[in-house]
């Protein structure tokens, strides 16, 4: 007799919200799209902690030699800030959105392996609460979200904070790299029949490179924090210089995982970006291979330009010069992109609704954010300005204005499809106006800040800072607007999925396949698919005499 | 490819060679660009280890032949074929513990230097991965006997890859840390 038979598999419909309402048919679920949606909520969970974090960072900086928490406390939240917004706020939301749409984009049913991704967002749910343990247990962590050794070893961190660090990201990790596996075989193995690879939707694109990108760079973190872990616990000294050890290969593991995850927080935001621009203007995408080309260019590249956050340790310029060009490079696959999106919109029916407004907002300050990316690549500017407030300036305009408003948009376009009720547009263009006023209000000027010589991470500054206590001020102020913007956002959703307009099955008139069935989808996403022949197989089937050309 | 099995293996591995490979990388760069002195390289058993990598090679290719077995239907020589793999598997964790306790008693630890720290965490983190293959293997060999059997192509595709992967990672250490230093 063989060996071969199938796993017994039940054969009786997964637990959904339609069947039963109980809490545990979501700890039990293993449907992508209450996955999906419980990683949604894990983000949102963390975005407001992390926001509260901010708050506090910023009402301590609004003045000079404030005394608004103790230094010790604001070491831990800034830390905590840092990595909360990095691993519990953008992973998850951009993961959340993709374990809901990517199998419904290509016409599945399910993820290849829905038991690894339940496994994946229960993984990723620990490793936070791990992080946020911390506090209970004493001391959270207080050498910055990047952690440098020697500063994170035994002799100078002696408390239990660094250890729930390492605990808990190497959790979260393995709950990323579940994630990404998932999706890769989901994106090869489950796409409907007729869709081939150059028809899959950009979103889709994106988070398989994106997928490839986390495969490659999260093994790196969670070794870098092995050893980090073997040396606070069995005394070893790989990053600790006076017994031999070196605390540049810390910098160098972990920069060659953290560069890649830039782009790993990134790539996915363009994919939604690249989704919902060409639906509000009523023009397929300008250049859809040099979108989903140059997304490759730039997995590849982002392995290859860590060492421009390394520039002032004083390599030679000829390491300098490469990781310099390297860095440069990287701008041209992006600035592809921009054009790509502007492109599209050119001549277009442009509707401005509060999903488009993001989208513009992101596109004026993504790039706002990727200029000051490029001078971190000329190394003299960079020896001027790193460890400055411009840092803390860049990387928020293209997390916060880049991945942020990118997620934004997104839930506004698929809050329809998910509960079947539109957020209320009303609400949602304070939120878009109030937010971008405020971001730009507290981070425009921190890039004065850090030219004007205020160093990040500091507990308080003095009052000859030039300008420091007015600029401080309104970046303060600024915070505060995004603190009220953000608030107008949870009303909307709260009170949009309870009474919201009702939506249709394809209520922004869309093209991509997760149309095609019913808002919210029902446990099965697809009963019968449309024929899938080109890119926009849903304007195919509402616009018969004017097909897109046949890919297939 | 259709056997999703097999590609989410492959990708899997593809994750932890990154991981090994930051491992090797931290080994390499304190080899070669630290001052302190080799000491436990010279007390390392070159001979053994020779050995243990003839077995954590052999067993692949004794997983090969019974997997073929497998899918020709012959269950006997599947599980004798498993069995051996099994076995040398085994030698493989038992030699290295003997290596263990043999560096042990000579007080070499990994608290005493840098090598120390980087020999024990590199080949730990390898022996932890052929512990975990050897499960996954017994678990095979211990399906082929039950009742309800379960071994799905899917399944014992993936262990095979992630077996031959555990193999090939070995060759590199066995090259960079036993036979480097005698060069």
């Amino acid at each position: 007799m063989s060996l071969y038979q199938p796993i017994p598999e039940p054969k009786d419909e997964l637990p959904s919200p339609k069947r039963s309402t109980g809490l545990l048919s979501w700890f039990s679920s293993v449907d992508h799209k209450q996955i999906a949606i419980m990683y949604m909520l894990l983000a949102l969970f963390f975005f407001i902690i992390g926001g509260l974090e901010a708050m506090v960072i910023r009402i301590q900086l609004s003045m000079p030699q404030s005394g608004f928490v103790t230094p010790q406390t604001y070491s831990q939240i800034f830390t905590m800030h840092g990595t909360t917004m990095i691993f519990l706020v953008l992973m998850p939301s951009l993961i959340g959105l993709g374990t809901y749409f990517v199998p419904m984009m290509i016409g599945a049913n399910e993820m290849a392996f829905p038991r690894l991704n339940a496994f994946s967002f229960w993984i990723t749910c620990l490793g936070g609460f791990v992080l946020y343990f911390s506090f209970f247990a004493g001391n959270a962590p207080n050498a910055g979200w990047f952690n440098y050794a020697p500063l994170s070893e035994k002799p100078y961190t002696a408390n239990i904070g660094i250890d729930y660090y390492v605990i808990g990201l190497s959790i979260t990790g393995i709950g990323s790299i579940g994630a990404a596996l998932n999706f890769i075989t989901t994106v090869l193995t489950r796409r409907a029949k007729q869709m081939k690879l150059n028809m899959l939707p950009l979103f889709v694109w994106m988070v398989l490179v994106n997928s490839f990108l986390i495969l490659g760079a999260f093994p790196l973190l969670n070794s870098g924090l092995f050893m980090l872990l073997i040396d606070r616990q069995l005394d070893a000294h790989f990053f600790v210089p006076s017994t031999g050890g070196s605390a540049l290969v810390w910098q160098h593991i972990f920069w060659s995982f953290g560069h890649p995850e830039v782009y790993i927080l990134i790539l996915p935001a363009w994919g939604v970006i690249s989704e919902v621009i060409p639906v509000f203007s009523r023009k397929p995408i300008f250049g859809y291979a040099f979108v989903a080309v140059s997304s490759i260019a730039i997995g590849l590249l982002s392995f290859g330009v860590w060492m421009h956050h390394m520039f002032a340790i004083g390599m030679s310029n000829t390491v300098n010069a490469f990781f310099g060009a390297s860095s440069l490079l990287i701008g041209v696959p992006t600035g592809v992109k921009v054009i790509n999106w502007i492109a599209t919109m050119y001549k277009g029916s442009i509707r401005f609704t509060v999903a488009m407004l993001f989208c513009l907002l992101f596109l004026i300050n993504f790039t706002i954010g990727g200029l000051s990316g490029i001078s971190f690549a000329l190394v003299p500017v960079d020896w001027q300005l790193t460890d400055s407030y411009y840092v803390v300036a860049h990387l928020h305009y293209v997390f916060l204005g880049g991945t942020a408003f990118a997620v934004f948009a997104g839930v506004y376009y698929w809050f329809p499809k998910m509960t079947g009720r539109f957020l209320s547009e009303k609400l949602g263009k304070w939120h878009v106006w109030l937010f971008v006023t405020g971001f730009n209000m507290t981070f425009l000027v921190q890039h004065l800040l850090g030219i004007f010589g205020m160093p990040r991470r500091v507990y308080t500054y003095m009052d000859d800072l030039p300008y420091g206590f007015l600029l401080n001020g309104i970046s303060s102020a600024g915070a505060v607007l995004m603190f009220i913007a953000v608030a107008i956002f949870l009303w909307n959703l709260y009170i949009s999925y309870k009474k919201g307009k009702k939506a249709g099955p394809d209520p922004w008139n869309a093209w991509t396949l997760e149309w095609a069935t019913t808002s919210p989808p029902t446990l099965q996403n697809f009963k019968e698919l449309p024929p899938i022949h080109s890119r926009r197989p849903l304007w195919d089937l509402k616009h018969p005499e004017n097909q897109d050309k046949r890919l297939n | 490819m259709k056997d999703k099995g097999k590609l989410l293996a492959l990708l899997f591995i593809g994750s932890e060679a990154f991981f090994f490979l930051t491992l090797l990388m931290t080994y390499i760069y304190f080899r070669r660009d630290t001052l302190i002195h080799d000491s436990v390289a010279p007390h390392l058993n070159v001979k053994r280890a020779a050995f243990l990598t003839i077995c954590l090679v052999t067993s692949s290719v004794t997983f090969m032949l019974s997997k073929k077995s497998l899918f020709k239907n012959k269950i006997r020589r599947f599980k004798i074929g498993m069995f051996i793999t099994m076995l040398l598997a085994a030698i493989f964790l038992l030699g290295q513990g003997k290596e263990y306790y043999d560096l042990y008693k000579k007080q070499i630890t990994i608290s005493r230097d840098i090598f120390g720290s980087n020999f024990f965490t590199l080949t730990g983190f390898h022996g932890l991965h052929v512990f975990l293959g050897l499960t996954c293997i017994s678990l095979l060999f211990a399906f082929s006997f039950s009742k309800f059997k379960i071994v799905t192509k899917a399944g014992i595709n993936g262990v095979e890859v992630y077996w031959h992967f555990v193999d090939g990672v070995w060759l590199f250490i066995f090259f960079y840390v036993y036979i480097t230093p005698l060069l």
